[in-house]
């Protein structure tokens, strides 16, 4: 007598056609430019190819294993590598440093903060310019300062024992901005409160840091501890423009020589197998980044 | 007393020393782009008068007007089409349940872990085959989704009280109503925060559009940067800088406007 | 204006447990009905099942007689007020008013004339260009109760609109509703875990516990003659004081101990016969011995807590392994470790089966006092 009427099939899928439909633009962009083009690489890194980046003659693994034993890829696995070394650590310390400074409430922080964070504002093209005169041999800024003080000069962008360095101090100075942003908004996300109740037992400054800003700031740390490393094995635009991968390949960074293995030289192949062993690298790091860090990060 | 003025002392000299030091490189620009060859070689700090010869110059050797117009047009447009895809995906994650929306959000995450530069290959041949090299749309589509602008929202939308939604059932609002007059005015902070990410973030891309861009009709300011500089390499730096500086100035503007609404909105985006 | 009956309508999630079993009520027209239970009893899914927000997995849900399961929650032709009140804080209060008349495609020059009659009404003629973050609590209450009344929906759904105002501004609030309610003479279904609320608002109550309805029926007849013990020490503060009592057949009662006994009809006895039972007394039905107090259960108790409120005194002590409470009117001189001797009529006691949970004796002689009677004038 009371039975109810059970809807339809097409009534009770309304929520999953709407769904679908809301879903539907970024499901076909993500399919058609990033799950579609990733697959095509892993196709094509075991192909060589033609000029139109035509899959032409299966070769198995032969490009992976033509990379593996190639001093110049692995060459540019080191200068990845040690790239990230450099930039990575020393970028996130001195941003986390910065943000600490500029959390202080004093008069006037509003304008300290612009000046952190305008690198972000800053494109690498146009940072890339601006350091590669800093670096430039004669009239650039640095050299100018080792002979005002009676030192050697150093020819930063064309010495390889310098290059790498050069890059990756530039590159830290661009990556301040967007770290220094995101830090400064997660210290602020801490509970005033929490800073009173220890002031009040007395703790002391490096105490508090140690204890209460560190920990409750380390999802955010987390967060830009990814992005950072992720965005250091992604770098390319300051190696176009300060030293086209040289000199002899010393900065020829992954990303770097995946591109000119594909758009110079036209190796569709191996650079796949390149663009491949990076998507490896980079999903490697996540995945660890997140079973190591996420057990040691203090969520509210 | 004594202590927490001495503090204080520390912290602005602190702060005015390395804030100066992040900000010195771009001040330095500044002042070389009112630099003639000579002054340069010399190297002054402070140019010798404030003029704007090199500017003048820069805009005659490049087509800088148009690759300005060309960065506005392709950040602008992507900057659009990221609020309308993200908007509408995080709407989703959020007010419509459905089976399988946890698959599809795994989904989403996983495109994160896809590095854009290991699919670039194909995707210049996908544009290629469009017939879309040096179009608008060969340089804005490809980055209209993206997993990071619809957890933002999504994390702003989930802080929407659920009854609103309800209440707006009651007053008989259909879905997208619900979505356009409701969600998107009362998440304007995010959209915002948001939108100018995604401005900021095209501005200043550089290989995609160095791959797609063979001509001047689509070619943006960073890849004039590029040209100008390989074209006046040692000779005429006063000219690079000048053109340094007239493609970072809206950005900066843009940056130093809303500086305090991309922290707070990007920070909230980063814990999810 | 309309009438809402739920036939066996029952709630379960994933084809599991019911949280809500067996609903059979008839809420008739202009009724202000209460719902009231502890958190967690259902009584929210159920307003929500009748608002259209929650599916209804079983039974008939008819509105105005008519079957309304499946409709949509704006085709029921209702208002609802939430907890949080659910403003859009992106409009005026005047646009939040009227959002619903727009959304139905009323004129403009409609609109505003209604909404500015119930502004007006509700005191919110100053407050229309402001947006919910500028009002106080009290205020966005209000609003959110403005919104419900300009739909001029013949029934309205209230889900705790009180809980978050201060103590002061819900007595207030409590009776404004009413007020209203009355006037425009709409249904109203009203959600609420405070049985001070429910008790002072409602027509009719309905107690629910753990999805099942205890008792339904009109607030005074609730607390004299609560159907089971459960309603007993929901619906009234301090609660009944309810003890384990077992039946002395050759005495024709029960007893609680070994002093305290309530005498039962030889019909009650049959009905409570060799089963387990609870006896239980309101607070405020246990009175001082004082000179000239007839027999009955005369009790000397030890005093462990007391409470002086002013216009009435409430102290605890011990029976069996209980604690119970009296309630006496004025201030009483009485301290923790004193002894006290209380009389505990036999004619006031309650007896439920304690397995089944129902009454078998109903208080009697309970003091009804009508203006009339007592006041001379």
């Amino acid at each position: 007598m009371t039975t109810v009427k059970a809807p339809g099939v097409w009534q009770r899928s309304a929520n999953l056609r709407t769904g679908f439909l809301y879903l539907l633009p970024s499901i076909v962009l993500f399919a058609v430019f990033l799950f579609y083009p990733m697959i095509r690489t892993i196709y094509l890194s075991f192909f060589l190819t033609d000029q139109n980046g035509n899959a032409a003659v299966n070769v198995g693994f032969e490009n992976y294993s033509y990379l593996l034993t190639s001093p110049a890829f692995l060459n540019s696995m080191k200068a990845t590598g040690l790239f990230v070394l450099y930039t990575v650590p020393i970028g996130i310390i001195l941003s986390l440093f910065f943000a600490l400074l500029a959390n202080e409430k004093l008069k006037g922080i509003g304008f300290f903060r612009t000046m952190y964070s305008s690198t972000m504002g800053i494109s690498v093209a146009a940072s890339s310019v601006i350091w590669l005169f800093l670096f430039h041999p004669s009239v650039g800024l640095f050299n100018r300062i080792l002979v005002a003080v009676n030192l050697p000069q150093v020819q930063w962008l064309l010495d390889p024992e310098w290059a790498l360095f050069s890059i990756a101090v530039s590159t830290i100075w661009m990556n301040t901005g967007f770290s220094f942003l995101i830090l400064l908004g997660g210290l602020q996300n801490i509970d005033e409160h929490l800073y009173e109740s220890s002031r009040i037992d007395g703790a002391g400054y490096f105490y508090r840091l140690r204890r209460i800003t560190i920990p409750m700031l380390s999802p955010t740390l987390f967060f830009i501890i990814t992005i950072s490393l992720i965005n250091a094995f992604q770098t390319f635009g300051q190696i176009d423009i300060l030293t086209k991968g040289g000199p002899s390949q010393s900065t020829n960074l992954i990303v770097y020589s995946i591109y000119r293995e594909a758009f110079i030289n036209y190796q569709f192949g191996t650079a796949s197998a390149q663009a491949v062993i990076l998507f490896i690298i980079i999903l490697v790091v996540t995945i660890l980044q997140f079973k190591l860090l996420e057990k040691k990060v203090h969520y509210q | 007393m004594r202590d927490s003025t001495l503090k204080k002392v520390w912290i602005y000299f602190l702060l005015v020393v390395t804030s100066l030091l992040v900000f010195f490189p771009v001040v330095y620009a500044f002042m070389i782009s009112f630099m003639s060859g000579p002054e340069i070689l010399q190297g002054k700090f402070f140019p010798e008068a404030f003029k704007f010869d090199n500017y003048v110059k820069v805009f005659d050797r490049l087509p800088l007007m148009k690759y300005l117009m060309n960065s506005f047009v392709v950040s602008l447009t992507v900057m659009i089409g990221q609020l309308v895809v993200c908007s509408l995906a995080a709407y989703a994650f959020v007010f419509i349940p459905f089976k399988g929306r946890d698959f599809v959000f795994f989904l989403f995450i996983s495109t994160m872990m896809i590095p854009w530069e290991a699919t670039m290959i194909p995707n210049f041949f996908t544009i290629q085959k469009l017939d879309w090299l040096n179009t608008y749309q060969g340089m804005s589509l490809p980055f209209f989704a993206l997993a990071f602008g619809t957890f933002l929202l999504r994390q702003h939308f989930k802080t929407i009280p659920k009854e609103l939604q309800e209440a707006s059932q009651i007053a008989g609002l259909s879905r997208f109503k619900f979505f356009w007059k409701v969600i998107l005015p009362v998440s304007k902070t995010s959209l915002v925060t948001l939108g100018a990410y995604g401005f900021l973030t095209t501005w200043n891309m550089y290989l995609w559009p160095l791959l797609i861009t063979t001509n001047s009709s689509v070619r943006t300011v960073q890849i004039g940067l590029k040209q100008l500089q390989s074209q006046e390499m040692s000779t005429d730096w006063g000219v690079v800088m000048a053109g340094v500086i007239v493609v970072i100035i809206p950005t900066l503007l843009l940056l130093f406007i809303g500086q305090k609404q991309l922290q707070k909105g990007l920070s909230q985006g980063a814990l999810k | 204006m309309k009438r809402v009956e739920l036939i066996d309508v029952s709630k379960s999630y994933d084809k599991q447990v019911d949280v809500i079993s067996n609903i059979d009520v008839t809420i008739e027209p202009g009724e202000f009905f209460v719902l009231v239970g502890p958190s967690g009893c259902g009584k929210s899914t159920m307003l929500r099942m009748i608002a259209g927000l929650e599916e209804i997995t079983g039974g008939v849900l008819e509105i105005g007689g008519k079957r309304a399961n499946h409709l949509s929650p704006d085709k029921r032709d209702l208002s609802m007020v939430f907890q949080n009140y659910a403003l859009y804080p992106h409009l005026t209060v005047f646009q939040n008013i009227t959002f619903g008349l727009d959304v139905k495609k009323v004129k403009k020059a409609e609109q505003t004339k209604r909404a500015n009659e119930v502004a007006e009404m509700l005191g919110l003629s100053d407050f229309l260009k402001r947006k919910p973050r500028e009002l106080s609590g009290g205020q966005r209450q209000r609003v959110a109760l403005a919104r419900a009344i300009v739909s001029e929906a013949p029934i309205c759904l209230m889900d705790e609109p009180l809980s978050n105002l201060d103590a002061k501004l819900r007595a207030h609030m409590r009776t404004e509703i009413r007020r209203i309610q009355r006037k425009l003479g709409i249904t109203m279904i009203y959600v609420t875990h405070d049985q001070v609320e429910a008790m002072t608002m409602g027509d009719r109550i309905m107690i629910l516990h753990e999805g099942k309805i205890q008792q339904v029926g009109k607030p005074i007849d609730i607390y004299n003659y609560p159907a089971n013990p459960f309603v007993a020490t929901f619906i009234g503060s301090p609660p009944m004081n309810i003890s384990p009592a077992r039946m002395e057949p050759t005495k024709s009662g029960v007893f609680i101990g070994d002093t305290i006994q309530v005498s039962m009809t030889e019909q009650q006895m049959i009905a409570g016969a060799a089963r387990p039972l609870l006896a239980g007394i309101r607070p405020e039905h246990i009175q001082p011995v004082v000179t000239g107090t007839e027999m009955g259960n005369k009790v000397q108790v030890d005093v462990t807590n007391v409470e002086i409120l002013g216009n009435e005194t409430v102290f605890s002590f011990q029976v069996g392994d209980r604690e119970w409470m009296a309630k006496w009117s004025g201030q009483w001189d009485i301290a923790i470790g004193d002894q006290v001797p209380i009389l505990l009529g036999s004619e006031y006691f309650c007896v439920f089966d304690e397995e089944t949970g129902e009454l078998i004796r109903k208080p009697e002689g309970l003091a009804h006092l009508s203006i009339a009677k007592e006041v001379s004038l």
